[in-house]
Protein backbone atom coordinates (compact mmCIF):
# COMPACT_ATOMS: atom_id res chain seq x y z
CA UNK A 1 0.00 0.00 0.00
CA UNK A 2 1.42 3.39 -1.16
CA UNK A 3 1.65 6.22 1.22
CA UNK A 4 -0.76 8.14 -0.77
CA UNK A 5 -3.32 5.36 -0.87
CA UNK A 6 -2.79 5.75 3.58
CA UNK A 7 -3.50 9.44 3.40
CA UNK A 8 -6.53 9.36 1.30
CA UNK A 9 -8.03 7.41 4.08
CA UNK A 10 -6.78 9.88 7.02
CA UNK A 11 -9.94 8.96 9.70
CA UNK A 12 -12.40 11.55 10.17
CA UNK A 13 -11.65 12.01 13.78
CA UNK A 14 -7.97 12.37 13.03
CA UNK A 15 -8.65 14.89 10.46
CA UNK A 16 -11.03 16.81 12.62
CA UNK A 17 -8.78 16.81 15.50
CA UNK A 18 -5.89 18.58 12.98
CA UNK A 19 -8.73 21.05 11.62
CA UNK A 20 -9.53 21.91 14.88
CA UNK A 21 -6.15 22.85 16.48
CA UNK A 22 -5.18 24.53 12.70
CA UNK A 23 -8.00 27.03 13.32
CA UNK A 24 -7.63 27.56 16.65
CA UNK A 25 -4.03 28.43 15.76
CA UNK A 26 -4.93 30.36 13.36
CA UNK A 27 -7.25 32.86 15.31
CA UNK A 28 -5.15 32.97 18.40
CA UNK A 29 -6.93 30.73 20.31
CA UNK A 30 -4.35 28.26 21.25
CA UNK A 31 -0.48 28.26 21.20
CA UNK A 32 0.52 24.80 19.88
CA UNK A 33 3.59 25.55 22.46
CA UNK A 34 0.97 25.43 25.51
CA UNK A 35 -0.49 22.19 24.30
CA UNK A 36 2.89 20.65 23.95
CA UNK A 37 3.47 21.80 27.35
CA UNK A 38 0.21 20.84 28.41
CA UNK A 39 0.75 17.01 26.41
CA UNK A 40 4.47 16.65 28.32
CA UNK A 41 2.98 17.12 31.69
CA UNK A 42 0.32 14.34 31.51
CA UNK A 43 2.26 11.98 29.68
CA UNK A 44 5.62 12.37 31.79
CA UNK A 45 5.17 14.69 34.95
CA UNK A 46 2.10 14.07 36.39
CA UNK A 47 0.88 10.17 37.13
CA UNK A 48 0.83 7.48 39.92
CA UNK A 49 4.33 7.75 40.95
CA UNK A 50 2.53 10.67 43.07
CA UNK A 51 -0.05 8.57 44.89
CA UNK A 52 2.63 6.19 45.62
CA UNK A 53 4.70 8.56 47.74
CA UNK A 54 1.49 9.85 49.62
CA UNK A 55 0.84 6.51 50.35
CA UNK A 56 4.40 5.17 51.41
CA UNK A 57 4.47 8.14 53.60
CA UNK A 58 1.16 7.13 55.15
CA UNK A 59 2.55 4.11 55.90
CA UNK A 60 5.56 5.32 57.70
CA UNK A 61 4.38 8.24 58.75
CA UNK A 62 1.35 8.15 61.59
CA UNK A 63 0.67 11.63 62.19
CA UNK A 64 0.94 12.66 58.24
CA UNK A 65 -1.87 9.76 58.03
CA UNK A 66 -3.94 11.13 60.42
CA UNK A 67 -4.05 14.62 58.42
CA UNK A 68 -4.12 12.82 54.72
CA UNK A 69 -7.50 11.29 56.22
CA UNK A 70 -8.70 14.32 58.31
CA UNK A 71 -7.59 16.82 55.73
CA UNK A 72 -6.90 15.62 52.23
CA UNK A 73 -6.59 18.31 50.33
CA UNK A 74 -3.85 20.04 52.49
CA UNK A 75 -1.94 16.87 53.44
CA UNK A 76 -1.57 16.03 49.42
CA UNK A 77 -0.20 20.09 49.02
CA UNK A 78 2.09 18.97 51.84
CA UNK A 79 3.80 16.86 49.25
CA UNK A 80 3.26 19.64 46.22
CA UNK A 81 0.43 17.30 44.77
CA UNK A 82 -2.28 19.79 43.96
CA UNK A 83 -4.24 21.29 40.82
CA UNK A 84 -6.77 20.66 38.06
CA UNK A 85 -9.28 17.31 39.14
CA UNK A 86 -7.84 17.39 42.22
CA UNK A 87 -9.51 19.99 43.95
CA UNK A 88 -11.87 18.01 46.52
CA UNK A 89 -10.04 14.58 47.58
CA UNK A 90 -11.54 12.15 50.01
CA UNK A 91 -8.91 9.72 51.05
CA UNK A 92 -10.65 6.23 52.02
CA UNK A 93 -8.46 3.67 54.28
CA UNK A 94 -8.82 0.24 53.67
CA UNK A 95 -8.98 -1.72 56.93
CA UNK A 96 -9.42 -5.89 57.62
CA UNK A 97 -12.83 -4.93 57.38
CA UNK A 98 -13.54 -2.72 54.64
CA UNK A 99 -12.12 -2.51 50.98
CA UNK A 100 -12.83 0.61 48.91
CA UNK A 101 -12.98 0.70 45.05
CA UNK A 102 -13.42 4.09 42.86
CA UNK A 103 -15.81 4.06 40.09
CA UNK A 104 -17.12 7.14 37.96
CA UNK A 105 -20.49 5.55 36.76
CA UNK A 106 -20.82 8.91 34.23
CA UNK A 107 -17.23 9.51 33.18
CA UNK A 108 -13.74 9.96 34.38
CA UNK A 109 -13.89 11.77 37.71
CA UNK A 110 -9.95 10.58 38.52
CA UNK A 111 -7.21 12.20 40.92
CA UNK A 112 -5.18 13.60 38.30
CA UNK A 113 -2.43 15.38 40.74
CA UNK A 114 -2.26 11.75 42.23
CA UNK A 115 -2.62 9.40 39.66
CA UNK A 116 -2.37 11.63 36.53
CA UNK A 117 -5.08 10.75 33.86
CA UNK A 118 -7.40 7.61 34.34
CA UNK A 119 -6.37 4.46 32.55
CA UNK A 120 -8.68 3.14 29.29
CA UNK A 121 -10.35 0.47 31.39
CA UNK A 122 -11.81 3.53 34.15
CA UNK A 123 -13.23 4.82 31.77
CA UNK A 124 -14.63 2.41 29.65
CA UNK A 125 -18.61 0.77 29.59
CA UNK A 126 -17.87 -2.13 30.93
CA UNK A 127 -16.04 -1.11 34.19
CA UNK A 128 -18.35 1.91 35.06
CA UNK A 129 -21.76 -0.37 34.29
CA UNK A 130 -20.24 -3.37 36.56
CA UNK A 131 -17.97 -1.60 39.93
CA UNK A 132 -21.58 -0.95 40.91
CA UNK A 133 -23.24 -3.59 40.51
CA UNK A 134 -20.85 -7.05 40.71
CA UNK A 135 -17.56 -5.59 42.52
CA UNK A 136 -16.35 -9.01 43.61
CA UNK A 137 -16.77 -9.94 39.78
CA UNK A 138 -14.84 -6.79 38.78
CA UNK A 139 -12.02 -7.77 41.38
CA UNK A 140 -11.83 -11.24 40.01
CA UNK A 141 -11.05 -9.96 36.58
CA UNK A 142 -8.51 -7.69 37.92
CA UNK A 143 -7.04 -10.74 39.73
CA UNK A 144 -8.51 -9.98 43.12
CA UNK A 145 -10.15 -12.16 45.74
CA UNK A 146 -11.25 -10.79 49.16
CA UNK A 147 -13.06 -12.95 51.62
CA UNK A 148 -16.09 -12.81 51.98
CA UNK A 149 -16.23 -11.45 55.68
CA UNK A 150 -14.62 -8.23 54.03
CA UNK A 151 -17.26 -4.96 52.92
CA UNK A 152 -16.73 -3.97 49.54
CA UNK A 153 -17.68 0.13 49.64
CA UNK A 154 -17.68 1.64 46.21
CA UNK A 155 -17.71 4.92 45.61
CA UNK A 156 -18.54 7.15 42.85
CA UNK A 157 -16.85 9.74 42.02
CA UNK A 158 -18.25 13.13 40.18
CA UNK A 159 -17.01 16.47 38.88
CA UNK A 160 -16.64 17.96 42.59
CA UNK A 161 -15.24 14.87 44.65
CA UNK A 162 -12.37 12.82 44.01
CA UNK A 163 -11.11 9.61 45.96
CA UNK A 164 -8.40 7.90 46.97
CA UNK A 165 -8.19 4.81 48.16
CA UNK A 166 -4.97 4.36 51.33
CA UNK A 167 -4.42 0.79 50.94
CA UNK A 168 -3.53 -1.45 54.14
CA UNK A 169 0.63 -1.67 53.88
CA UNK A 170 1.64 -5.31 53.54
CA UNK A 171 2.89 -7.43 55.90
CA UNK A 172 6.66 -8.01 56.02
CA UNK A 173 7.44 -4.60 55.00
CA UNK A 174 8.79 -3.26 58.91
CA UNK A 175 11.83 -0.99 58.57
CA UNK A 176 11.26 -0.35 54.88
CA UNK A 177 11.81 3.30 54.17
CA UNK A 178 9.40 5.40 52.21
CA UNK A 179 11.08 4.94 48.95
CA UNK A 180 11.42 1.64 49.15
CA UNK A 181 7.52 0.98 49.96
CA UNK A 182 6.38 3.44 47.65
CA UNK A 183 7.70 0.43 45.27
CA UNK A 184 4.92 -1.59 46.40
CA UNK A 185 2.08 0.59 45.91
CA UNK A 186 0.55 0.09 42.39
CA UNK A 187 -1.95 2.52 40.31
CA UNK A 188 -4.98 0.55 40.96
CA UNK A 189 -4.40 -0.20 44.57
CA UNK A 190 -4.87 3.66 44.61
CA UNK A 191 -8.27 2.95 43.42
CA UNK A 192 -9.29 -0.16 44.81
CA UNK A 193 -8.83 -2.56 41.97
CA UNK A 194 -5.78 -4.15 43.03
CA UNK A 195 -3.34 -4.50 46.10
CA UNK A 196 -0.45 -3.35 46.89
CA UNK A 197 2.51 -5.83 46.00
CA UNK A 198 4.32 -7.30 48.30
CA UNK A 199 8.45 -7.05 49.00
CA UNK A 200 8.64 -10.96 47.85
CA UNK A 201 6.57 -9.99 44.38
CA UNK A 202 9.03 -7.11 44.05
CA UNK A 203 12.12 -9.30 44.95
CA UNK A 204 10.63 -11.32 41.52
CA UNK A 205 10.21 -8.62 39.28
CA UNK A 206 13.96 -7.75 39.72
CA UNK B 1 -29.52 13.39 33.54
CA UNK B 2 -30.17 9.97 32.40
CA UNK B 3 -28.70 9.12 29.48
CA UNK B 4 -25.65 6.66 27.15
CA UNK B 5 -23.41 8.14 29.70
CA UNK B 6 -25.15 6.53 32.75
CA UNK B 7 -23.78 3.50 33.15
CA UNK B 8 -24.10 2.37 36.31
CA UNK B 9 -25.55 -1.07 36.34
CA UNK B 10 -26.27 -1.37 32.97
CA UNK B 11 -25.78 -5.05 31.78
CA UNK B 12 -24.24 -7.03 28.92
CA UNK B 13 -21.19 -4.60 28.38
CA UNK B 14 -18.77 -8.17 28.46
CA UNK B 15 -15.47 -7.95 30.04
CA UNK B 16 -13.36 -5.12 31.84
CA UNK B 17 -9.46 -6.27 29.92
CA UNK B 18 -7.59 -3.84 31.82
CA UNK B 19 -4.51 -3.36 29.41
CA UNK B 20 -0.93 -4.34 30.85
CA UNK B 21 1.54 -1.62 30.83
CA UNK B 22 -1.14 0.56 28.69
CA UNK B 23 0.54 3.95 27.66
CA UNK B 24 -0.91 7.28 28.51
CA UNK B 25 -1.74 7.62 25.01
CA UNK B 26 -2.51 5.69 22.31
CA UNK B 27 -2.58 7.66 19.23
CA UNK B 28 -1.36 11.24 18.56
CA UNK B 29 -4.44 12.45 18.08
CA UNK B 30 -5.70 12.04 21.41
CA UNK B 31 -2.73 13.99 22.90
CA UNK B 32 -3.70 16.80 20.75
CA UNK B 33 -7.47 16.23 21.36
CA UNK B 34 -6.61 16.47 25.26
CA UNK B 35 -4.33 19.06 25.27
CA UNK B 36 -7.01 21.10 22.74
CA UNK B 37 -9.76 19.89 25.06
CA UNK B 38 -7.74 22.01 28.24
CA UNK B 39 -6.35 24.99 26.41
CA UNK B 40 -9.24 25.72 25.10
CA UNK B 41 -11.07 25.36 28.44
CA UNK B 42 -8.82 28.07 29.77
CA UNK B 43 -10.49 30.86 27.60
CA UNK B 44 -13.28 30.58 29.97
CA UNK B 45 -16.00 30.39 27.61
CA UNK B 46 -17.70 27.44 29.26
CA UNK B 47 -17.31 25.57 32.60
CA UNK B 48 -16.17 21.95 33.43
CA UNK B 49 -20.04 21.30 34.04
CA UNK B 50 -20.94 22.36 30.15
CA UNK B 51 -17.89 20.37 28.81
CA UNK B 52 -19.21 17.09 30.62
CA UNK B 53 -23.34 17.82 29.43
CA UNK B 54 -21.38 18.47 25.93
CA UNK B 55 -20.22 15.08 25.53
CA UNK B 56 -23.45 13.53 27.29
CA UNK B 57 -25.24 15.11 25.24
CA UNK B 58 -24.25 12.58 22.38
CA UNK B 59 -27.21 9.68 20.80
CA UNK B 60 -26.76 6.92 23.29
CA UNK B 61 -26.09 4.36 19.98
CA UNK B 62 -23.05 6.90 18.90
CA UNK B 63 -21.94 7.46 22.72
CA UNK B 64 -21.28 3.70 23.31
CA UNK B 65 -19.76 3.03 20.17
CA UNK B 66 -17.03 5.78 20.46
CA UNK B 67 -14.08 5.50 22.14
CA UNK B 68 -13.36 8.31 25.14
CA UNK B 69 -11.10 10.99 23.40
CA UNK B 70 -13.58 10.96 20.49
CA UNK B 71 -16.11 11.51 23.46
CA UNK B 72 -14.07 14.36 24.27
CA UNK B 73 -13.89 15.74 20.28
CA UNK B 74 -17.47 15.62 19.94
CA UNK B 75 -18.12 18.06 22.86
CA UNK B 76 -15.36 20.11 22.38
CA UNK B 77 -16.59 20.84 18.70
CA UNK B 78 -19.79 21.10 20.03
CA UNK B 79 -18.79 23.71 22.37
CA UNK B 80 -17.01 25.67 20.36
CA UNK B 81 -19.34 25.94 17.58
CA UNK B 82 -22.36 26.91 20.39
CA UNK B 83 -20.03 29.77 21.29
CA UNK B 84 -19.74 31.15 17.73
CA UNK B 85 -15.57 30.69 18.23
CA UNK B 86 -15.36 28.22 15.31
CA UNK B 87 -18.51 27.41 12.51
CA UNK B 88 -19.14 23.91 11.16
CA UNK B 89 -18.22 25.19 7.67
CA UNK B 90 -14.88 26.28 8.91
CA UNK B 91 -14.22 23.00 10.25
CA UNK B 92 -15.48 20.73 6.86
CA UNK B 93 -13.73 23.21 4.86
CA UNK B 94 -10.25 22.82 7.29
CA UNK B 95 -10.45 18.75 7.15
CA UNK B 96 -10.87 18.86 3.38
CA UNK B 97 -7.83 21.14 3.26
CA UNK B 98 -5.78 19.03 5.03
CA UNK B 99 -7.18 15.68 3.59
CA UNK B 100 -6.39 17.24 0.57
CA UNK B 101 -3.04 18.56 1.45
CA UNK B 102 -1.90 14.80 2.90
CA UNK B 103 -2.92 13.16 -0.42
CA UNK B 104 -0.24 15.06 -2.66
Amino acid sequence: MSDHHEHAHLPDTVLRVKALESLLVEKGLVDPAALDELIDTYEHKVGPRNGARVVARAWSNADYKTRLLQNPSAALAELGFTGRQGEDMVVLENTEKVHHMVVCTLCSCYPWPVLGLPPVWYKSAPYRARAVMDPRGVLKEFGVSLSDEIEIRIWDSTAEVRYLVLPMRPEGTEGMDEESLANLVTRNSMIGTGLPLSPHQIAHQK
Amino acid sequence: MNGGHDLGGMHGLGPINPEPNEPVFHEEWERRCFALTLACGFLGEWNLDMSRRARERMHPARYLETSYYEHWLIGLQTLLVETGLITEEEIARRMGEIGAEETD
